[in-house]
């Protein structure tokens, strides 16, 4: 039983998202960063870039490469992890560019590469949609021209109800998770994978709940940036 | 892949630190012997077995630990083993690139592992579970994550930190309830570098661009030597090294101090 009275193992309702907490330019050598705790996660992006593509073969002419990197620290999981990138790691990095790729003006800068480091120091479900959300964050603060922030949560099913940012447990024990990134303005859809079993019905209740949860956090990601040049602020 | 011979410098740069050096002044306006402000932050990560954040300066290093039981070693079948490794992520620098751990970073991680392991900071003969069957493995892992400059000694120091406040997670193995890792005192590294005949304490990423000698002594609490280290092509004069190594007594006093607070 996960849920109780309306109510999930942690306590909350199925539409409410864990805390989630954004910092923006907490890194000295990066060109912009973002430190983000979500529930149980604690991640770190830091975006270097536009910056020269190399070998030299890999560049495009036209526009510039978006290149996500989203690691696991081998201490971030009850089991220890393997340090280094596994197959899951390289399909969350492959989407994750994807994902980012699609609101950058990368035809602004041709020949170059944005890279974008996401480290995952502290791990309880929903790590790419952290990922994704703090590397939005990151990309704007290194004054990448951006169509819109990024920023991405899940929805999911848990004992036959539609519920909002999974824990691990219900992550683990639940029917469904739908990780969704979007371009908060527009609702584009940046990002959607999916596993588990949902009726057509329940899939459009989730993705609505995703969209929901993804407007709030765009929210706080824009808090958080708006807080960093507070204190350049004159009287 | 072969590491480049020279680090990229501005010749205008490598004047101005060289012009510097002749007046024994440093680029950021520290003393030959300043340290640079040091904060140690503990248990901040919850997956972990312990943990803490170390900066030194604009240099951050977290150090995770954790612990499985697994075989020891035959010639040490009665103790626990522990194993270091850095991790140097391209968050951490421009210059970082992903992959396999570079010959930088294994060395990184082979003098911190010697500090720690010579000065017997952590207790290995009481990881026994089973002799010859079962230990406890203690995992530190480096996760460098803002670079600018003196990573032995930030390395050091958070996995010191980390390891003071470490758990055995019994529970998890259903083998009792958690304890704490049995630890001493934990020794104290202090890294100099030489540029231009001149020998600072707690490089910055720009004095260790353009350093010809690195030297890192670990210290244990009477102030004697556990481990030492000399890198790159550069040398040290014998009054150089030391002169290091009474310029670290001093310091790592200090070090040691915020430590076992």
């Amino acid at each position: 039983m996960l849920i109780k009275d309306g109510k999930r193992v942690d306590g909350r309702k199925p539409d409410e998202l864990r805390p989630i907490k954004i910092e923006a330019g907490v890194l000295y050598r990066a060109d912009g960063s973002c430190y983000l705790e979500w529930g149980g996660n604690k991640v770190l992006a830091a975006v270097y870039g536009p910056r020269e593509a190399l070998p030299r073969h890999i560049q495009d002419p036209t526009k510039a490469l978006v290149n996500a990197r989203y690691n696991m620290a081998s201490f971030s999981v009850e089991e220890r992890k393997r340090p280094g990138p596994d197959r899951r790691s390289i399909e969350i990095s492959k989407v994750t560019s994807e994902a980012l790729e699609s609101v950058i003006f990368t035809e602004l800068f041709p020949r170059t590469v944005i890279d974008i480091s996401i480290e995952v120091l502290d791990a309880e479900a929903g790590t790419r949609c952290a990922g994704i959300t703090a590397a939005g964050v990151a990309l704007a603060d290194a004054g990448i021209p951006m169509r819109d922030i990024p920023v991405a949560c899940a929805a999911g099913k848990v004992d036959g109800t539609i519920v909002l940012d999974l824990t691990s447990e219900e992550d683990q024990e639940g029917d469904a998770d739908l990780p969704v990134a979007i371009a908060p303005r527009t609702e584009e859809i940046l990002l959607l994978q999916m596993d588990g079993h949902m009726t057509y019905k329940e899939f459009e209740e989730a993705l609505e709940l995703a969209i929901k949860g993804c407007k709030e956090i765009a929210k706080l990601q824009r808090k958080a940036l708006l807080n960093k040049y507070k204190a350049f602020e004159v009287g | 892949m072969e590491i480049p011979e020279v680090k990229r410098v501005s010749a205008i740069k490598r004047d101005h630190l060289a012009r510097l050096a002749k007046e024994r002044k440093r680029p950021d306006g520290r003393k030959p012997d300043e340290y640079r402000p040091i904060k140690i932050e503990r248990n901040i990560i919850k997956k972990a077995e312990g943990s803490a954040r170390v900066r030194i300066g604009n240099t951050m290093v977290l150090a995770g630990i954790k612990l499985e039981v697994g075989e020891p070693y035959p010639d040490s079948p009665e103790e626990g083993v522990m194993t270091t490794s850095v991790e140097l992520p391209p968050l951490a620098s421009p210059e970082f690139e992903p992959g396999p751990p570079t010959p930088d970073a294994i060395e990184l991680a082979r003098v911190v592992d010697r500090g720690i392991r010579e000065s017997e900071f952590i207790k290995l003969e009481k990881l026994c579970i089973e002799p010859g069957e079962k230990v406890w493995i203690v995992f530190i892992d480096l996760h460098v994550l803002d670079y600018d400059g003196n990573l032995f000694d930030a390395c050091s120091l958070a996995a010191s930190a980390a390891l003071q406040k470490t758990i055995i997670p019994n529970e998890r193995y259903e083998m009792g309830e958690n304890e704490k890792l049995p630890v001493g005192s934990p020794p104290v590294s202090c890294t100099f570098v030489k540029y231009e005949d001149f020998v600072v304490i707690d490089p910055c990423l720009e004095e260790e661009e353009i350093a010809q000698a690195r030297f890192t002594v670990a210290l244990d609490k009477n102030g004697d030597i556990r481990a030492m280290q000399k890198g790159l092509k550069g040398s040290f004069t014998i009054d150089e090294i030391k002169n290091n190594i009474k310029r670290a007594q001093i310091q790592a006093k200090k070090i040691r101090r915020l430590l076992e607070g």
